[in-house]
């Protein structure tokens, strides 16, 4: 029972920060159409700028979490540099496919570039611990990080629920992702539509980094290339271009990598994520609450 | 008299790749301890870094999919030729690497590797029925880590391979793995898979094979709509181009004394992961066969002057740090190629032999006309 | 011609609905062979779906689509190609980066023999086979007109000549029904009235049956021997040119009640 509700527990963090990430690629996704390969890399940049940042704002004698919003600042930068610089000019020139292999490069390009900074360089560093209380629950001890996780997701999810559904940029994002065209005619400026959306999808990445390393106290220039795939999967399997759909996609791969790890083993665990999301595809194309649309003839 | 033409263009290609082959090997034979050290096993990392890009410009050129998971056949192509001439070795059919029986051996690991891998080609391709561009790229992509994944975790694999030993990343014992003196000796096997797998797969896109997937590839629904059985061609497509990669892992068991899985994953810290493939296939040109052999032979050499070259080291240190990581090098290759040669840097017109005498020609008429073109300029 | 002939094509109460939205429903419609029927309707009336119908893209939710009178349901959209159901598109959709006669000579791909090993290992075979097709490309192209324009880029045409190139590779599939989705569409009068030539030629040459959608009603009303029209996913007239140019329903349709 306490392997279970612990099961349960790392299944529901892991997922959680899965669901931010994934938040990002299907925002991304849902207006240009384009898998954002890079879109882990930004959770690398977010890392990094935690790992400089907190021990300038603990000397502050501010409490290190606030570190987050210069970490989310500086990841919305990051992505809005990489649309402009790179996205933008393919999108104008080539077709899908050719956007697609632009992102896998920038994927390459930010972890590469890290790997050169001298401060960075190839080797693991160790962040400043964050929350390391540990609670009881049912016999269960589970760190505060694990709680705040949860929650803070859950809330930043409804948050950007509203937001999108609500307001006015929100709005325009989504009509955008519906028709570009009847956007631009409606008066929607959609460049700068795009941009925002980068920005958004790279600031909770941030977020997402201080949840990941709150837990894991390591930050390393591949660590989002791995936990990106993984939030990415879980985008596709919830199916890509919807917010709800992207929270699910989360928690279940979440749930399944804690499964596989608790029950099986961990070694095991990428094959069990991949077994889902292609058996999840091929019973439901577009994930599992994505539309289906086909080309029209 | 159409066709002696083409049959003038086999004979000339023929020739010339005979006198190649045959030049390579002369040369590799009679060189010094340097040749025997670097270049030929340079020769043989090009050897399947061409084989590499070229397959996988079927499917990401030819068909217009982007598989991500391309390294991932070519490891299965590798542990097979390994554990296949591996078991081949425990049973005492031959000892030492040379000897008919050895040819043998090696020659079927090689059809075998190619055949395993084409029918998990076969596997991979049945999603690429349902799925397309994004969603294909990150299946593919799963399938490849799924693969290596498996591949880790299987004891047969790992360690001292056929099951003894634990499961590992890594396999020690395999029935190939060249010394450099068998490198040498060798060196023909590497050459010879090369050619011929290049020539098949040029037959294959010359054909009604290869015009039914690029009319895939510009239109689905019109091909569909001409007549062409669109999930028979794609699965088709896949389980080719698994087949080549599958020669290729062949050819890396011979070249590597042990196989580690971390060298077929989907990116890694050398030139050989699958999303480097991708970078060669670009940079040559998707649709064009020849351009992925040079693009692959360029990467290669570049790729080993930055390893090696002393001019690296010449560099301030900033930029020294950017070489020791020269994917980032690449990566901002492949999206400038992207942005400013979405055909590749060669164009798409494939290379001919017999087109080399009117090379002066085509050049004289382009003079002329930028010449022309600057005159017009001029006057207005 | 002359014999009582039984129809080429033929439907039986077809139709389809999108989740609850009848898009096409009990249509009936037979085509000969050497017959000319127009389909014509307003806006969004459902015409090209029922082309897709016809084709297979689209599986019927009803009724079914014979050809000479075999059900051709639950076949894919290759198969009907091979039973003999040729279409163009509304939308031009030719192979863009193959030339002129690649385009013509993929339709061909169903009837070549040959198989993998003959095009690796270059057979005789091989060779024969390519050149008949070769031929026979360069024939549909000249029916076209377009003969010259083989080695060219098709995306490189311009725009009546891509209508065509289309025409000719939907030929090459060597069909019996021919649907032609508003071939004259975006055409000047001088390419309209080319391509009326084109298909009256193919017509008379090979015997085949037309079904033309087509906005342009003094194309439609100057070729077609019998027009159906539909709106709203019904059939409201059939009939001789002439009846339909009278039938209330018809102009009610067209201009609003």
């Amino acid at each position: 029972m306490v392997t279970f509700i612990q099961f349960v527990i790392t299944g529901l963090r892991l997922g959680s920060v899965y669901a931010l990430i994934a938040l990002g690629y299907t925002m991304v996704y849902g207006i240009i159409k384009l898998i954002n390969f890079a879109h882990g890399d930004f959770i690398m940049v977010g890392g990094y700028s935690l790992f400089f940042l907190i021990p300038v704002f603990m000397g502050l004698g501010l409490p290190g979490w606030l570190a987050v919003v210069p970490a989310c600042i500086i990841c919305a930068c990051v992505g809005m540099l990489v649309e402009l610089l790179a996205y933008r000019p393919v999108r104008k020139k080539g077709n899908k496919l050719t956007s697609l292999i632009t992102a896998i490069a920038m994927s390459f390009v930010l972890e590469n570039l890290a790997q050169a900074i001298p401060a960075i360089g190839p080797d693991p560093k160790i962040p400043y611990t964050l929350f390391s209380a540990t609670l009881s629950i049912g016999g269960v001890a589970v760190s505060s990080a694990t709680i705040i996780t949860i929650v803070v997701s859950a809330v930043i999810m409804v948050a950007l629920y509203f937001f999108t559904q609500k307001s006015r940029i929100g709005r325009a994002m989504r009509c955008v992702s519906e028709d570009k065209e009847a956007a631009i005619l409606m008066g929607v400026n959609v460049n700068h539509t795009i941009i925002i959306t980068f920005g958004i999808g790279a600031g909770l990445a941030a977020v997402a980094a201080l949840m990941y390393i709150a837990q894991y106290p390591k930050v390393f220039t591949t660590m989002g290339a791995t936990l990106g795939i993984y939030a990415f999967v879980a985008a596709v399997l919830g199916g890509i271009g919807s917010l709800p759909g992207a929270m699910l996609g989360g928690l279940l791969i979440g749930m399944v990598q804690s499964l596989t790890n608790t029950y099986i083993s961990s070694s095991m665990s990428d094959t069990f994520v991949y077994l889902v999301l292609i058996v999840v595809l091929l019973i439901r194309p577009a994930g599992v609450l994505g539309k289906n649309v086909g080309e029209k003839v | 008299m159409k066709k002696n033409g083409i049959g003038r263009r086999y004979l000339i290609n023929f020739i010339a790749t005979a006198v190649f082959f045959i030049l390579a090997l002369v040369v590799c034979g009679n060189g010094g301890s340097r040749m025997k050290l670097s270049v030929v096993p340079s020769i043989w990392q090009c050897c399947y870094l061409i084989i590499m890009a070229a397959s996988l410009n079927l499917v990401l050129g030819f068909l217009g999919q982007l598989s991500l998971g391309h390294c991932g056949f070519m490891a299965v192509g590798a542990y097979s030729a390994a554990l296949i001439s591996l078991a081949f070795q425990r049973a005492g059919f031959y000892e030492e690497k040379s000897g008919v029986a050895f040819l043998l051996v090696l020659l079927l690991s090689i059809v075998a590797a190619g055949v395993l891998a084409a029918l998990l080609g076969v596997l991979v391709g049945i999603p690429a029925l349902r799925l397309k561009g994004d969603y294909l790229a990150i299946i593919t992509l799963g399938f490849g880590m799924i693969i290596v994944n498996v591949i880790n975790n299987i004891p047969f694999c790992g360690q001292q391979g056929l099951g003894q030993g634990s499961a590992s990343s890594a396999l020690y014992a395999t029935g190939l793995g060249f010394s450099n003196d068998e490198k040498v000796q060798y060196l023909w096997v590497a050459l010879l898979t090369v050619i011929l797998c290049l020539s098949l797969m040029f037959m294959f896109v010359r054909s009604k094979y290869g015009r039914a997937i690029r009319s895939i590839r510009d239109n689905e629904i019109a091909s569909e709509s001409s007549g062409v059985n669109v999930n028979y061609y794609k699965v088709l497509t896949f389980t080719v181009s698994a087949f080549f990669a599958g020669v290729t892992g062949a050819l890396y068991a011979c070249s590597n004394a042990a196989l580690a899985t971390t060298s077929f994953a989907f990116t890694n810290g050398s030139i050989l992961n699958s999303v480097f493939i991708v970078v060669m296939v670009v940079v040559g040109g998707m649709g064009f066969l020849t351009g992925s052999v040079i693009a692959a032979v360029v990467l290669f050499l570049l790729n080993y002057t930055i390893k090696n070259g002393a001019w690296v080291a010449a560099l301030p240190a900033f930029l020294q740090n950017v070489f020791t990581y020269p994917m980032l090098v690449y990566s901002i290759a492949l999206i400038i190629v992207i942005v400013f040669r979405p055909k590749g840097i060669m164009g798409s017109s494939e290379f001919a032999l017999c087109d080399i005498p009117k090379w002066k020609g085509w050049l004289q008429q382009y003079f002329a006309s930028r010449k022309a073109g600057k005159e017009e300029l001029r006057h207005e | 011609m002359s014999e009582e002939k039984k129809p080429v094509l033929e439907t039986r109460g077809l139709g389809i609905s999108f989740g609850g939205l009848h898009a096409v429903s009990d249509f009936n419609i037979s085509i000969c062979s050497g017959e000319l029927v127009g389909l014509i309707g307003p806006n969004g009336a459902g015409k090209t779906t029922v082309f897709n119908l016809l084709t297979g893209v689209y599986v019927p939710t009803e009724g079914t689509v014979l050809l000479n009178g075999v059900p051709l349901n639950g076949k894919k959209v290759h198969q009907f190609v091979a039973a003999g159901v040729a279409r163009t598109f509304q939308n031009i959709r030719l192979f863009d980066d193959m030339t002129v006669i690649e385009n013509v000579k993929v339709a061909f791909t169903k009837d070549i023999k040959y198989g993998l090993v003959d095009a690796f290992f270059r057979t005789p075979r091989f060779w024969r086979e390519e050149e008949a097709m070769t031929k026979k490309a360069m024939e549909l192209l000249a029916i076209c007109g377009l003969e010259d324009k083989a080695d060219v880029l098709a995306s490189s045409l311009p725009y009546g000549q891509q209508r065509k190139l289309e025409i000719a590779r939907a030929l090459a599939t060597d069909m019996k029904v021919l649907l032609l989705d508003e071939p004259a569409a975006g055409m000047n009068p001088t390419e309209t009235a080319e391509l009326l030539a084109c298909i009256n030629t193919i017509r008379d040459s090979f015997g085949i049956a037309i079904l033309l959608i087509e906005h342009d009603m003094s194309l439609v009303m100057n070729v077609c021997e019998r027009i159906q029209v539909i709106d709203y996913g019904v059939t409201i007239a059939s009939g001789l040119p002439e009846e339909i140019a009278q039938n209330p329903k018809v102009i009610a349709a067209y201009l609003g009640e």
